[in-house]
């Protein structure tokens, strides 16, 4: 071909099937030079088979690939390394005692008689992070810095290797909002440095915010491709989930009963350094309100759950629920006094992920005369009906229903899985740690409902979350935390991101009574 | 025929078997080096193991014999694989059974106590050895591998210096139980005569089954079961979900201890063996284990069967012509072939690769078939 081709990648009519599903069927996916485009679809739409199919972990069975205009046979993710194609996965692949430069040059490495040349490497690293805005401590090691940091980290990688074509697998899902401010405003510069970009996102906002263009999947079907300068999120969420959404979250006026819980001067230790990352924390939920804490990452949210959970002893302070003290309570003994904890992260607390779905959904009950008889037997015929029960309630889809291993499932169904199993055990008290983290726009509004109707019936809702928008849209009371304390208390419905932001940088700073 | 190999306890036989294949074939190269012209009947003593005497009367009295030392074997291994289903690898059952060792002989030799309390003081010094390396990895984080191996050690001296009291007076070896308790003798229940009046045979050997059965049915059917499996799994989630987490681990290590200790009675209350108090390395059974766990397939019942046959092919080992070998290649050429039966989880791993590669060849040539299919309609 003698011109140049317009499009760094192209994937056409691509189809992969597995056993029982068309994962990808008829797919066309365009990646114009110089372009950010983004791919959306909801959980299970065919976007991670496409782009393994890319990666050459799975070979079509119909389609081809272009890059550059040129026809390529991928059949092996170095194939892919060699056409210049790098990837920031959602899970880091970054090891965690070595340091950000290690990290960058491993595998790559420039070697001397068997010694490490690490100098030029760092000369390089150091001019594309400043190239770049990409601001890192290369000597610091991956434990110790931030997510955000981590993820500086993996595109470095990426450019230190040379690649063109870059893929960001939904690189938002654990930023804080200042980090995705900056993440955007990176995607750009290496778009204008020439750079092809695929965004994989469920996040219309992001979309439209750094995207030229958008391809949509639906169900492994191609439904086709937008501008976003001619489109709006309706007409995007309407393409993805097939149906309007409402984005707005609607509810009526919370009637406030009795004080659910209550925690007084809370004081938490901090695993990192050896001051308490929370700092006498005192707060009072009461039945039938939602009250959020709101805070960057990092900010004493996480070890407070634990406090409060009783996965870490308190250094000091107490912990009220419905009256009765149980700063000492046993986990066990907290989550039959009527507290369900939805967990921050799934693949460490929430779910035992070589356990079949069954299994996982009696986690917190499989201890009841229901699925354990008298002698300690487990009754597997109501486990199994008690599964079918939630799995249909809760539209928790997998591969082979109830016997479906946890590790075989979507991300947004081992959520949803958790969600049905905390919920449905009838809790006084629901902790929702970022309950809609990694989840798309349909599930997502169907997690707000749930803790809606809960605040409904009475129970008292404890949500903790880093997404601007469910801060401001769900809860009834927003506490804002910062460096461990609660730095403010606000009325969602009178104040604006701007002023809940100054807070949550620690600009502003009331106050707060429990 | 590709849903049968699917199957995930298809593939777990399949992959012992093709280990045990490769362990014969290794351990008969290895005799070819060595000295060709006798490795084909070599090999095959170390295979047919009783089978090499013609007269059925002595090979029903050997196979007894490999019955009673499979016996606690299968003990150690299912001690490795209960441990094992908890997440927690436990190297220590060798030390487990000796101290089972310890206990049973002298409660039999030194205090004449009657079989079952010899066995129960064995089961629970067995238990006490696990706890040790559980409260250490409970309480102090102490990885059980590390304080396992070095109770081991602490064990065997201990066993030597306590066997001392009640061994002959001209030998490093314990005083026969037949001859000196007749009361701790384990019951033979008559199983004897099956096997050609063999005096060992007896109790021990059904145990082991029902020991084995009782073992899966705890794991797979009980609350128990399920508690200890999710600890395994994540430990995390396991506290996450309330359960003792700490508590299970002493619990999980303090069971496999009372496995191996078990195993031990099982054994030196036949009064097959006799303990030498001068031996300076912990008994091979509680690593044997380690191997008949993993080529069982890490599941209860496979253990039985593994245990059996890697008794099976150390007795064969015996058999080898020892004018033609050293004396040492019957261990030589067991132990080859205990190593290979590790594999199993490599093999099965190398045989899902190879059915997923030819499901994605069918699938394309099915895709082709319908492409092809479509254009000439």
């Amino acid at each position: 071909m003698s011109t140049p081709s317009p499009y760094a990648i192209e994937m056409l009519h691509i189809t992969k099937r597995f056993p029982g599903i068309i994962a990808n069927d008829d797919v066309t996916l365009q990646l114009k030079q110089g372009e950010i485009h983004a791919l959306l679809g909801e959980n299970g739409a065919g976007k991670s088979t496409l782009m393994s199919v890319l990666f050459g972990l799975y070979q079509p069975e119909e389609g081809e690939i272009y890059v550059k205009g040129k026809k390529v046979e991928i059949n092996d993710p170095n194939v892919a390394n060699e056409l210049g194609i790098g990837m920031v996965h959602q899970h880091f692949k970054l090891v965690e005692c070595f340091t950000v430069l290690d990290n960058i040059i491993l595998g790559v490495e420039t070697t001397k008689g068997g010694f490490l040349q690490k100098d030029e490497a760092r000369k390089k690293v150091m001019a594309l992070s400043e190239k770049y805005g990409l601001r890192v401590d290369p000597d610091a090691k991956i434990q110790d810095i931030t997510v955000g940091m981590q993820q500086r980290t993996e595109i470095l990688k990426m450019l230190y290797r040379d690649n063109e074509i870059l893929i960001f697998d939904e690189p938002t899902a654990v930023l804080t909002p200042q980090e995705i401010e900056e993440l955007m405003q990176i995607m750009k510069n290496l778009a204008a440095e020439g750079k092809s970009i695929l965004f994989i996102s469920h996040k219309l906002a992001e979309i439209m915010a750094v995207a030229d263009r958008c391809s949509v999947l639906r169900k492994g079907k191609y439904i086709g491709t937008v501008e976003t300068k001619n489109t709006t999120m309706e007409e995007l969420s309407a393409m993805m989930v097939g149906r309007n959404v409402n984005f707005h979250v609607e509810k009526g006026e919370a009637k406030v009963g009795k004080p659910v819980l209550e925690v007084r001067n809370m004081s938490v230790a901090s695993k990192v350094h050896k001051n308490n990352a929370v700092k006498n924390v005192s707060l009072t939920v009461h039945a039938g309100e939602i009250v959020c804490i709101a805070g960057i990452d990092g900010n004493g949210q996480t070890e407070f759950v634990y406090g409060l959970t009783g996965l870490e002893p308190l250094v000091s302070g107490s912990v009220k629920m419905l009256g009765e003290d149980i700063t000492k309570a046993k986990i066990r003994e907290r989550s039959l006094k009527g507290m369900s904890h939805i967990p921050e992260d799934r693949h460490k607390h929430g779910l035992v992920l070589d356990y079949s779905l069954e299994d996982n959904l009696v986690l917190q009950r499989y201890f009841e005369p229901e699925f354990t008889n008298k002698a300690g037997f487990l009754r597997r015929d109501n486990i199994r009906k008690y599964a079918e029960k939630l799995i249909a309630e809760y539209d928790i889809r997998s591969g082979q229903g109830p016997v479906t291993k946890a590790r075989a499932m979507s991300g947004g169904n081992q959520q949803k899985a958790i969600i049905a199993r905390e919920i449905d055990k009838g809790p006084e008290l629901l902790v929702a740690v970022q309950p809609t983290r990694g989840l798309d726009v349909g599930a997502i509004e169907g997690v707000h409902k749930s803790l809606i109707s809960q605040r409904d019936a009475g129970k008292a809702v404890l949500l903790v979350s880093l997404e601007l928008d469910e801060v401001m849209d769900v809860p009834d009371r927003i506490l804002v935390m910062y460096e461990g304390e609660i730095v403010g208390e606000l009325d969602p419905k009178k104040t604006t991101q701007e002023e809940l932001g100054l807070y949550m940088a620690g600009a502003k700073r009331d106050e707060v009574k429990a | 025929m590709k849903k049968i190999l699917k199957n995930d306890g298809v593939q777990s036989l399949l992959a012992s078997l093709i280990c045990i294949l490769l362990g014969l074939l290794i351990g008969y190269v290895v005799l070819l080096f060595i000295e060709p012209s006798g490795a084909g009947e070599a090999i095959k003593a170390v295979i047919k193991n009783f089978l090499t005497y013609n007269k059925k009367e002595s090979q029903l009295k050997y196979l007894g014999n490999t019955l009673v030392k499979a016996a606690p074997l299968v003990m150690c291994s299912l001690s490795i694989l209960f441990s094992y289903k908890v997440g927690l690898f436990n190297i220590g059952a060798a030390g487990q059974y000796c101290i089972g060792i310890a206990c049973s002989l002298y409660c039999a030799l030194a205090l004449k106590l009657p079989w079952w309390v010899c066995t129960l003081v064995a089961v629970l010094g067995g238990a006490l050895a696990g706890s040790i390396s559980g409260l250490l990895k409970a309480y102090c984080n102490v990885n059980e591998v590390i304080s396992g191996i070095m109770l081991n050690w602490i064990i065997l001296y201990g066993t030597n210096m306590l066997l001392t009291n009640v061994k002959e007076a001209t030998s490093p070896y314990t005083k026969e139980v037949a001859r000196t308790s007749a009361a701790s003798l384990l019951p033979t229940l008559g199983l004897g005569k099956f096997f050609n009046n063999n005096k060992y045979v007896g109790v021990s050997v059904i145990a082991a089954v029902v020991i084995a059965v009782i073992v899966w049915v705890v794991l797979e059917k009980t609350r128990f079961g399920y508690e200890l499996r999710a600890t395994g799994g994540n430990k995390n989630a396991a506290k996450y979900a309330g359960m003792a987490e700490k508590r299970n681990i002493i619990v999980t290590l303090a069971i496999s201890g009372a496995l191996a200790g078990l195993g031990a009675a099982m054994l030196y209350l036949t009064s097959y063996e006799q303990w030498n108090c001068s031996t300076s390395s912990v008994p091979g059974m509680g690593f044997n284990g380690i191997a008949a766990a993993f080529l069982g397939g890490l599941n209860p019942i496979g253990a039985i069967l593994s245990s059996f046959f890697i008794q099976h092919i150390t007795a064969g080992g015996a058999y080898v012509d020892k004018k033609i070998y050293c004396a040492q290649i019957s261990d030589l050429i067991s132990s080859i072939i205990i190593y290979l039966c590790g594999f199993v989880f490599f093999m099965k791993l190398m045989m899902n690769k190879r059915i997923a590669k030819q499901e994605e060849r069918a699938q394309k040539a099915l895709a082709k078939k319908a492409a092809e299919g479509g254009k000439e309609q």
